[in-house]
């Protein structure tokens, strides 16, 4: 994880120096500096040192929190991160969410169901959200349920009619909190078309998975025990299955991760969903080097710790590791 | 001599045999596989295929709906876009588009992916750690973002969006090749080879290599796929290619904007992308089963 964590120090700080331009061009914005000014600005930033020294430097700042101030809106670039950060793991928990909630069940079902029409259309189903581009998704569902069902509000987190003080940053909490009556229901009502276009192709790989899964577990001997024995169908498979089965699945989300931010940019864009994807997008277009340059290693942190989590979660899911570990 | 390339052609052909006898089993692989080719076919024959012109303006015809709604007009099969343009037209000339990235991105992931597998599982040491750390690095960014930074450092094109997807999509390669490599270094084959005198690259490409190929070949088909679906979302953010450029992603962007008054010109190229990618995905599982030795008897 360190060699990782200072690898991708070395790509967002060689992001700004291989970028074309640099960051005075997009300070000084269409009206241009005189070269001196150009100079003495650029040695404000320190970038007249040697490469190795602001390296050195830059590290030396990350380690005391400073990623430095956003170039558009002047503010710390990690302030900025953690006050959108909320919205994105908002939404990309209630996408998981969705996805486990359908997705397994889905799989458990297509696994029982072996061979049969029950099976093949629910894999057919799955491999069609597998391939779905999700910002065409998305739009088609804005198409449908906003535009023409009127059903569902096209982008935010929440209507304007609501003033709701940020304690957590998380939506569905903060509207519990308020006593503005109504305001959690508009904010479950905005999040339910993004969840479900980010949850979509997670849902696809988690059914397609605890299928998988299921199958082989399902021929294990123990199971053809428990089957002999007399056990109900149910039991068998809710009981003795399953829990084997899930070891596989946890794993799966935890790949997951890092596909769910890649989404988030698509969804965010197309939502409007004030997030970290909609502002690192708005960042690279609008060459907002240091931005970029600190989203990109929060971005990658957070996954890693994430990561970190879920193996951490794995062993405690499946006592098999832990006890492999403590007898070595 | 002749006996023996006699011999190994018809084990070749014995391969190929045993290959499709699993692979045909499936039937909705060759029905992915039969929608490929068709769709390759149309790529290839574009200019002969289309009614139109793909950037061809006809004015007077502007946001016309598909031919079966009320409106629409047959020369116009699925509609027209603002300007005019005939959308069946200009969705068959970026099925080139498409398939060109997914193969441009393949290509390039993999032989460079490969290669570095190689070298890396062969090698070990200090080499292996080199690459499997700078592998691990990309890996550790989300690969549609890392994609982004680097398409705006190379500037905003498809050319460009290619190079960038394929070196998000390396790190695979690497880790698959090494891995395979791995377990086949200590094989009696590779000894033999040795013994018998074979070079470090006779070893590598000529006795590791093709044992290592059946998942390599699974993953690029998965990587063609995604590797579509990863150009049109460039393309939707506007940094792939760029209009009026007609590559299936870019033709959406375009059009969002119509989603209220000409929604079919939003509709049907995401169509185009969902079918096309649903078709790789499903020889590619097919693919997978027939060359799974593990699944194979199941």
């Amino acid at each position: 994880m360190v060699p990782v964590f200072f690898g991708v120090t070395l790509v967002a700080f060689g992001f700004i120096r291989v970028l074309p331009g640099d960051p005075v061009e997009v300070l000084a914005g269409e009206r241009g500096v005189s070269p001196e000014r150009h100079a003495e600005l650029l040695a404000q930033l320190g970038f007249d040192k040697p490469l190795w020294q602001q390296y050195f430097s830059y590290i030396g700042d990350i380690f005391q929190g400073d990623l430095g101030t956003s170039l558009i809106t002047n503010r710390p670039v990690v302030e900025e991160f953690f006050e959108l950060f909320p919205a994105t793991a908002e939404l990309g928990l209630c996408a998981i969410l969705f996805a486990l909630i359908i997705g397994i069940p889905a799989g458990i079902i297509a696994a029982i169901k072996r061979g049969t029409w029950i099976d093949q259309g629910i894999m057919s189903i799955s491999l069609t959200g597998y391939s779905m581009p999700i910002f065409w998704w998305g739009l088609l569902l804005i198409m449908l349920f906003s535009n023409t069902l009127n059903l569902t509000p096209v982008s935010g987190r929440l209507s304007f009619l609501f003033d709701v003080p940020p304690v957590t940053g998380f939506m569905l909490i903060d509207t519990l909190l308020s006593d503005e009556k109504g305001s959690f229901l508009n904010a479950l009502h905005h999040l339910v078309l993004p969840s479900i276009v980010l949850g979509t192709i997670p849902l696809a790989v988690i059914a397609r998975q605890t299928r998988s899964a299921m199958l082989e577990v399902l021929s294990e001997d123990y199971v053809r025990t428990a089957r002999a024995k007399g056990l109900s169908t149910y039991r068998v498979v809710a009981i003795h299955a399953l829990r084997n089965a899930m070891i596989t699945v946890v794993t799966v989300i935890g790949l997951q991760v890092s596909l769910l931010l890649a989404g988030a940019i698509l969804t965010e864009t197309i939502f409007g969903w004030p997030g970290i994807g909609k502002w690192i997008i708005f960042s690279v277009f609008s060459r907002d080097y240091f931005a970029v340059q600190g989203g990109l290693l929060l971005i990658a942190t957070s996954i890693m710790i994430v990561n970190l989590i879920v193996d951490l979660l794995y062993g405690f899911i499946n006592p098999r590791i832990l006890h492999q570990k403590s007898k070595s | 001599m002749s006996t023996t390339s006699n011999a190994s052609t018809s084990i070749r052909v014995q391969q190929w045999q045993e290959f499709w006898f699993y692979f045909s089993a499936s039937k909705t692989a060759v029905a992915g596989l039969i929608f490929l080719i068709l769709v390759i076919l149309m790529a290839l024959f574009a200019d002969v295929i289309s009614p139109h012109g793909p950037a061809e303006q006809y004015r007077e015809f502007a946001k016309l709906p598909p031919a079966w709604v009320e409106g629409g007009q047959l020369q116009f099969f699925l509609g027209t876009d603002y300007a005019g343009r005939d959308m069946l037209s200009r969705i068959i000339h970026g099925s080139r588009l498409s398939l060109l990235a997914g193969c441009v991105v393949v290509v390039l992931s993999m032989s460079i992916g490969v290669l570095l597998g190689l070298i890396a599982g062969y090698r070990g040491g200090w080499v292996e750690t080199l690459i499997m750390r700078v592998m691990d690095t990309i890996m550790a960014v989300p690969g549609l973002l890392l994609a982004l930074v680097l398409v705006a450092i190379l500037g905003p094109g498809l050319l460009n969006a290619m190079v960038a997807i394929a070196i998000t999509y390396t790190p695979s390669f690497v880790r698959l090749t090494r891995a395979s490599t791995l377990s086949e270094l200590n094989r009696d084959y590779v000894t033999a080879s040795k013994v018998a005198g074979a070079g470090p690259a006779r070893l590598m490409f000529i006795s590791i290599l093709p044992n290592c190929m059946a998942p390599i070949i699974v993953q690029g088909t998965l990587s063609f796929s995604t590797a579509i679906l990863d150009t049109a979302a460039l393309g939707f953010l506007g940094m792939g290619a760029q209009a009026p450029i007609p590559e299936w992603g870019t033709l959406i962007a375009e059009n969002r904007d119509l989603i209220m008054s000409a929604p079919w010109t939003v509709t049907f190229p995401g169509i185009a992308i969902l079918l096309a990618v649903l078709a790789i995905n499903l020889v590619g599982d097919g693919l997978r089963d027939a060359l799974d030795p593990k699944l194979k008897r199941s």
